[in-house]
């Protein structure tokens, strides 16, 4: 039986999708059979991101229903193995991923996954409810900026709430804190909030820290989900987090602005 | 002072303000989510209620549920305006 992660935010543009693609390439680039499905219907983004978008023939909506089965629209990935891709629709019925449908896919993908990596849309409407209903577990996708904290304050209250484990009286799936585009620099400059600061409001466990990086829009540029990128801070923050919701004990890197000497400080800006 | 606070830049500490801004919207908004559902409806109308006699703002009334132990406490808080002279 798979384990099903839902990657969510509340707010749009925080790094969701970016998180997802590298989340997923990092379990399977470690052996796990996985498979990172696009919930955002209409928008369709993830494809890009892994670099898939000439190979989608069928997407999910397709498969919820009936016009093509699972084999037929996953997509194999062609650097990683064990990694799969189920694009979103791009239809704008925003009704179209019906639960039924939904529960019958993700059902028939446990057999078949380790892991199942949902991409949520923003907001917190069907599509994100969606996204997260059948999860076991969330990342939590948040900015260190004022209205993204708020937004993921607003989905850990959903996730505690309205999720089918929570619904049969199980407890509230956990949900674990990846603070994107942290800039140690800003936060020492008192403009950002820092790690504790977020910590402090949410009160989530850490799941991981990726610093603001250029490598993120290389990636996205080249179709490469940026953790591939493993000269890179970014690749190797994302690859600290999947090492860590495995279970690992990785210490957090990239979170304090480099030590530079006298002239560095008087020149530096 | 030291040369290196000479060059230091001044500080400006907006993340402290946010964070403040966030502990309390967040506290806020935790509440209005754990208390029952008719919470929101309630305090519309009390606030329609309070209006026939004073002018308050849209925030002037604030609900809290509190448990202790097997009891619910309902608090609530009508924040008046600054200047009351009596006159209505
Ligand atoms: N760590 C990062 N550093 C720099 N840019 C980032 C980072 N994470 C995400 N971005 C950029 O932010 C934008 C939104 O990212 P995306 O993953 O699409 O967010 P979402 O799926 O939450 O809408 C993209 O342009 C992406 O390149
Ligand atoms: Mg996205």
């Amino acid at each position: 039986m798979a384990r099903i992660v839902v990657v969510t935010s509340g707010k749009g543009g925080v790094g969701k999708t970016t998180t997802s693609a590298a989340i997923a390439t990092g379990l399977a680039q470690r052996g796990h059979r996985t498979a990172v499905i696009d919930f955002d219907v209409g928008l369709r983004n993830l494809d890009l991101i892994m670099g898939c978008e000439r190979r989608v023939v069928y997407d999910f909506v397709n498969v919820i229903n009936g016009d093509a089965n699972l084999k037929q629209a996953l997509i194999r990935d062609k650097r990683v193995e064990n990694l799969y891709i189920l694009p979103a629709s791009q239809t704008r019925d925003k009704e179209a991923l019906t639960e039924d449908g939904v529960e019958r896919v993700l059902g028939e993908m446990a057999e078949e996954f380790d892991y199942i990596i949902c991409d949520s849309p923003a907001g917190i409407e069907r599509g994100a409810l969606m996204a997260a209903y059948h999860a076991d577990e969330a990342v939590v996708v948040t900015n260190p900026e004022v209205s993204s904290v708020r937004d993921s304050d607003r989905i850990l209250g959903i996730l505690a709430s309205k999720t089918r484990k929570v619904e049969q009286g199980g407890d509230p799936m956990p949900g674990r804190l990846l603070l994107t585009r942290y800039s140690p620099e800003r936060v020492e400059r008192g403009e950002m909030l820092s790690i504790e600061d977020v910590g402090d409001i949410l009160a989530i466990d850490l799941l991981g820290v990726i610093p603001e990086s250029q490598a993120v829009l290389n990636a996205s540029n080249a179709g490469q989900p940026v953790i591939l990128d493993a000269e890179s801070d970014a690749g190797q923050a994302y690859d600290d987090a999947v090492g860590r919701f495995l279970g690992e004990d990785r210490p957090l890197r990239f979170v304090d602005v480099p030590k530079r000497g006298f002239f560095g400080r008087l020149f530096g800006g | 002072m030291g040369i290196f606070d000479y060059f230091r830049q001044p500080r400006q500490k907006s993340a402290n303000v946010a964070k403040e801004r966030l502990q309390i919207i967040v506290a806020r908004e935790r509440a209005a989510r754990s208390g029952p559902d008719y919470l929101p409806a309630m305090q519309q109308e009390l606030l329609q209620v309070i209006r026939k006699y004073v002018e308050v703002d849209d925030d002037a009334v604030q609900m809290n549920v509190d448990r202790e132990g097997d009891c619910e406490v309902l608090e609530l808080n009508i924040t008046l305006p600054d200047h009351e002279d009596g006159t209505g």
